[in-house]
């Protein structure tokens, strides 16, 4: 195609060239402000919005195990991870583990060799929830937990009995794992696999875990779910998820917390 | 010789088409045709980014300085993507969830720059836009086309539907997994450029060297 010969090409001087750039970069800027800060009542009625869809996961999950329960009935804590206390001075509604964990004020490194589940850092903080019986005993314990997958980090809820010890359920509700091989990590048949299997041993020891698919009967059977065949590495995720979110620093200060105060 | 608007709207469907015959934003194109709603949507973005892009530039193509025009025009192909991308996240939250970053690395897909620079620099807004929109629709072809041949044969349905009953519901159809891989989109959209170039031998391109023949019998 030939080019309309009779435009005059620009007079290219520096001063011409600054007087532009900083002209589009102010316009720019100024639509791009303009956009995003009157859309953000609306993304952020969508992310509140998607907050309480995954507590109605997590109701989902409960209801899967015969416990149906209404959003008003989780009791919602902000547990400082190291004590195992509830410090609910943090303020919930604002909390984001992913962001306070990059932050030096809101998150910690993680010593690498207690760092089974590869992610580097944690919030000091976690935001759990606790079902609660008619006598006020807890009766189940919702603890958000995370790790490294094959090619993405997993987020899922472990439900784990009031006796700490037991899982209830687990339900991942967030991965970016190969679509049929990976992320058969939520087929229900899997999520299954993981009802009523013991975390704990007597003697109060961590066993919990995935085994490779297809070891056989062993004394492991009791805590641990056969991985899914073809996947090992996203299997690999989840056991070393769960090892480390119910080790000493994961979870274990406040299920220490729980068994005492409830025997 | 100037095309006829109606041309410059339709040649980059089959003739001139941006993924096809220029092999120009294949990244995209792997990454959001697993399903036939994500690239349906990665079309329309696409298609608004190029109309309104090459229209802009190509208002202000007198004005535009020789010496910072790139970056001028990623400054206005960024803006556009970046008012998109919020106006998803406010109305199409869930798929923008599932586009995840492909809609921000528009800014850097080569179709756009390459129209805003090849095209809109030298045109009159009105054959620009077209221009933009041509190519636009050139890509989503390609990426319907395949979005749609994955989702159908990766997982069974189409749109989310189910229309196969895969063999784990107790139906007869086994989900071929590669369809839903990256490599997958290759194999597919090679495919489509053998069939448009069997049918458009003129696309095909001449070879940049040949092999020298060697221990060839010559009488």
């Amino acid at each position: 195609m030939s080019m309309a010969m009779s435009e005059t090409l620009p007079r290219d001087t520096t001063l011409r060239a600054l007087t532009l750039a900083l002209l589009v970069a102010f316009v720019c800027g100024l639509l791009v402000s303009a956009v995003a800060v009157s859309l953000r009542p609306i993304q952020r009625a969508n992310v509140e919005a998607e907050r309480i869809a995954q507590l109605q996961l997590v109701l989902n999950a409960l209801s899967a195990i015969g416990r149906e329960q209404s959003i008003d009935g989780l009791e919602q804590h902000m547990v400082e991870l190291a004590s195992g206390r509830f410090d609910d001075s943090v303020d919930a509604t604002r909390f984001n583990a992913e962001r306070a964990a990059a932050s030096s004020a809101t998150g910690t490194a993680i010593p690498p060799d207690l760092d089974l589940a590869g992610l580097k850092r944690r919030a000091l903080h976690a935001q759990v929830y606790l079902v609660r019986d008619a006598t006020g005993r807890i009766e189940l314990i919702i603890l958000p937990v995370s790790g490294r997958g094959y090619q993405s980090t997993l987020h899922a809820w472990l439900v784990l009995d009031g006796d700490t010890r037991t899982v209830r359920a687990l339900k991942f509700y967030r991965h970016g794992e190969t679509p049929g091989v990976g992320s058969r990590i939520e087929e229900p048949a899997w999520e299954a696999s993981w009802r009523g299997l013991r975390a704990f041993d007597d003697a109060g020891v961590l066993r919990i875990g995935v085994r490779p698919a297809g070891s056989g009967y062993s004394e492991d059977a009791a805590y641990q779910v056969d991985a899914i065949s073809g996947a090992t590495r996203t299997s690999q995720g989840v056991d070393g998820m769960l090892r480390f979110w119910l080790g000493e620093f994961g979870y274990a200060a406040l299920l220490q917390r729980i068994r005492e105060e409830q025997p | 010789m100037q095309d006829s608007n109606w041309r410059i709207l339709t040649r980059p469907l089959i003739d001139d088409n941006p993924l096809t015959l220029q092999i120009l934003g294949i990244c995209s194109a792997l990454a959001v045709t697993t399903s036939l709603d994500t690239a349906l949507l990665m079309s329309l973005v696409v298609v608004c980014v190029l109309a309104l892009g090459s229209a802009m530039v190509s208002l202000m193509r007198h004005q535009i300085p020789h010496s910072v025009r790139i970056i001028v025009q990623i400054t206005v192909i960024a803006t556009l993507v970046i008012v998109v991308d919020q106006l998803l996240q406010a109305y199409a939250f869930e798929l923008s969830k599932r586009l995840s970053v492909f809609v921000g690395l528009i800014i850097t897909n080569c179709i756009v720059l390459g129209r805003a620079q090849g095209f809109a620099m030298h045109n009159g807004v009105v054959a620009s836009a077209l221009d933009g929109i041509g190519n636009g629709l050139g890509y989503a072809l390609i990426l319907i086309l395949v979005g749609a041949i994955r989702e159908f044969f990766g997982k069974g349905s189409l749109l989310n539907m189910q229309i196969l009953i895969p063999t784990s519901q107790g139906g007869g159809f086994e989900p071929l997994q590669l369809m839903l891989l990256p490599p997958s989109a290759f194999f597919i959209i090679g495919g489509i450029i053998w069939l448009i170039r069997r049918k458009r031998p003129q696309q095909v391109e001449k070879p940049e060297f040949s092999l020298p023949v060697k221990g060839r019998e010559t009488r």
